[in-house]
């Protein structure tokens, strides 16, 4: 176990190194006048913007409305899709019934929704919050469908021939089945919803990191452009990291081979 | 026209000869709309705490079979009447063909499975799990997932998982046919060992006939699909058996021979049929 996550951690150190790498090369061309610091500038300015951004309030304002937006539309959007998910997994009949729905609106970008969903929730919060919930429905819908539709019969054979009820069956072999799938579908949806806050913060909001980035370029402060961007990826690393070790507490079986 | 009974304990006559535990009847099944014939008439009458096998040619539906014993799959026709001793405890318990344990269990959880769906106190089912699971000896596995143990071991546990259930009938579905010589020969030993000490009934399928001789009280060779009785063999060695002794024996030899000639005909047969599709 030891060494495994001492690999871990060697895996994390490598990660961090390359980006850093890069910045030093990127701040060494800046300083040198060897690209245009006015659409590329140097990482230390950057950082410097950073730190005034913090100090005056308006980045933590910004990435607080952001973030609410996004917490509350993975909810509204996650939480129906993984029930409705596994009601369909288990039941042929409303799959039949519901698949082609699924299949025949999934496909349409979820931006291009932006102005119909601006026109039925106006420019309030709900709009954002709904793009997200869109943007994290499908996602997780499909991959719970798919988690539990996908559990190898041996396993509802050996459920049935232990006489299982149909809650035990669900509760300890449809539900921990479609885990791994299930996990899969949440950490695409939240990379989507990262999409969807900056893209519709950009269009209809007054804060946000959106609308922050959007701002910046409207008033040519291309510092707190490169700021928007820098917390957005660093949002979508922390997700990711939190989403993985979530993933290591809700499914011990996967991947820790002695 | 199918009919399955399966029946509870009558009061007992005295001094009567031990009731058949499983009696079919004219026994078939179809499958699908083409009406695939999988099993074609079987007639069986397994006397409570024998050791049953099947052998049979692959495809003959010797799972197909046992799927319809545990009833996981209907009949298409005939009878199967399931006489219960001990109502109290569960009919049967099936150790699948291939690997069945729930990846997401640990190796205790997984033996645990078949007490904790019918309700039994937690205590209980810790007591009987432990007891199951040191005998066998996996104990000291028992946190680990089916993905942290070998073939064998993961074999043994679902092994366990039937046996600890406490079932009437046993079914075993080519439980050691991914194993190695040796393992098998060590788990043959563990399985006579506890099957000895239970009495239940066991049906037992294999491709081997060597399997088939060393643990059977009687065994049914299958001829190729459609699936029926080709020939019914006794086995007379006495019990409790020695695997490596009973193996030294002439008779063992001679036995061994005669199932395999009834074999050879039917996978013989198998084979031409397969040649018939192409
Ligand atoms: N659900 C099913 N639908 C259609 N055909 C089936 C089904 N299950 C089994 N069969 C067919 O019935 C026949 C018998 O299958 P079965 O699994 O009982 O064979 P088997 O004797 O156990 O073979 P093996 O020794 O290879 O495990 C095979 O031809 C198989 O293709
Ligand atoms: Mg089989």
């Amino acid at each position: 176990m030891a060494r495994r996550s001492s690999f871990r951690g060697a895996d994390r150190f490598i990660g961090l190194l390359t980006p850093l790498v890069l910045l030093g090369i990127w701040e060494a061309a800046a300083r040198t006048g060897l690209i245009d610091a006015r659409f590329f500038p140097a990482p230390s300015s950057i950082v410097h913007q950073f730190g005034a951004l913090i100090a005056n309030g308006e980045l933590g304002d910004n990435l607080m409305a952001s973030l609410r937006r996004l917490a509350l539309g993975m909810l509204v959007g996650g939480v129906p899709a993984l029930f409705l998910g596994l009601a369909m997994g288990i039941s042929r009949p409303l799959r039949a019934a519901i698949d082609p729905l699924i299949s025949a609106t999934y496909p349409i970008p979820k931006s291009a929704i932006l102005p119909l969903v601006l026109l039925i929730f106006g420019l309030g919060e709900m709009s954002k919050v709904v793009m997200v919930a869109l943007g994290a429905f499908y996602p997780i819908l499909i991959n719970t469908v798919m988690g539990v539709a996908n559990i190898d019969k041996i396993y509802l054979d050996v459920g049935h021939n232990f006489r299982a009820s149909r809650w035990q069956v669900f509760r300890t072999i449809a539900l921990p089945g479609a885990l791994p799938s299930i996990m899969a579908g949440i950490k695409l949806a939240m990379g989507m919803g990262l999409i969807l806050i900056a893209i519709s913060e950009m269009v209809a909001a007054s804060d946000g990191i959106g609308y922050m980035i959007w701002n910046a370029w409207q008033v040519l402060t291309v510092d707190t452009m490169y700021v928007g961007l820098l917390v957005i990826a660093l949002l979508g690393f922390i997700f990711s990291v939190i989403l993985d070790e979530v993933e290591r507490l809700l499914i011990p079986w996967k991947g820790n081979k002695a | 026209m199918a009919v399955v009974s399966r029946l509870n304990a009558q009061p007992k006559p005295t001094a009567v000869p031990a009731p058949m535990q499983i009696s079919l009847r004219g026994v078939r099944k179809y499958f699908g709309a083409s009406g695939f014939v999988a099993v074609d008439g079987v007639d069986i009458d397994i006397p409570q705490g024998q050791f049953f096998v099947i052998v049979g040619p692959s495809g003959c539906g010797k799972t197909t079979l046992l799927r319809m014993l545990a009833g996981l799959e209907g009949l298409s026709e005939g009878t199967m009447t399931i006489n219960r001793t001990d109502p109290s405890r569960p009919e049967n318990s099936m150790v699948f063909q291939g690997d069945s344990l729930f990846p997401w269990m640990t190796v205790f959880d997984n033996a645990a499975y078949g007490l904790r769906m019918r309700g039994v106190p937690e205590t209980d089912v810790r007591e009987s799990v432990q007891l199951w699971l040191e005998r066998i000896g996996l104990w000291r596995f028992r946190d680990r997932f089916p993905s942290q143990l070998s073939g064998g071991m993961r074999q043994r546990v679902s092994i366990v998982r039937a046996f600890a259930n406490d079932p009437e009938i046993l079914l075993m579905d080519e439980p050691f046919s991914a194993l190695d010589e040796q393992n098998k020969m060590v788990l043959h030993e563990e399985l006579l060992r506890i099957w000895e000490a239970s009495k239940k009934t066991v049906v037992f399928i294999t491709h081997s006939v060597d399997e088939a001789v060393t643990l059977g009280d009687r065994i049914m060779v299958m001829t190729a699909n459609p699936g029926r009785e080709k020939a019914m063999i006794d086995v007379p060695f006495p019990r409790p058996r020695n695997v490596l002794e009973l193996r030294h024996q002439p008779a063992y030899g001679d036995l061994v021979f005669n199932i395999w000639e009834q074999l050879r005909e039917e996978v013989q047969r198998a084979r031409a049929n397969a040649e018939g599709d192409k």
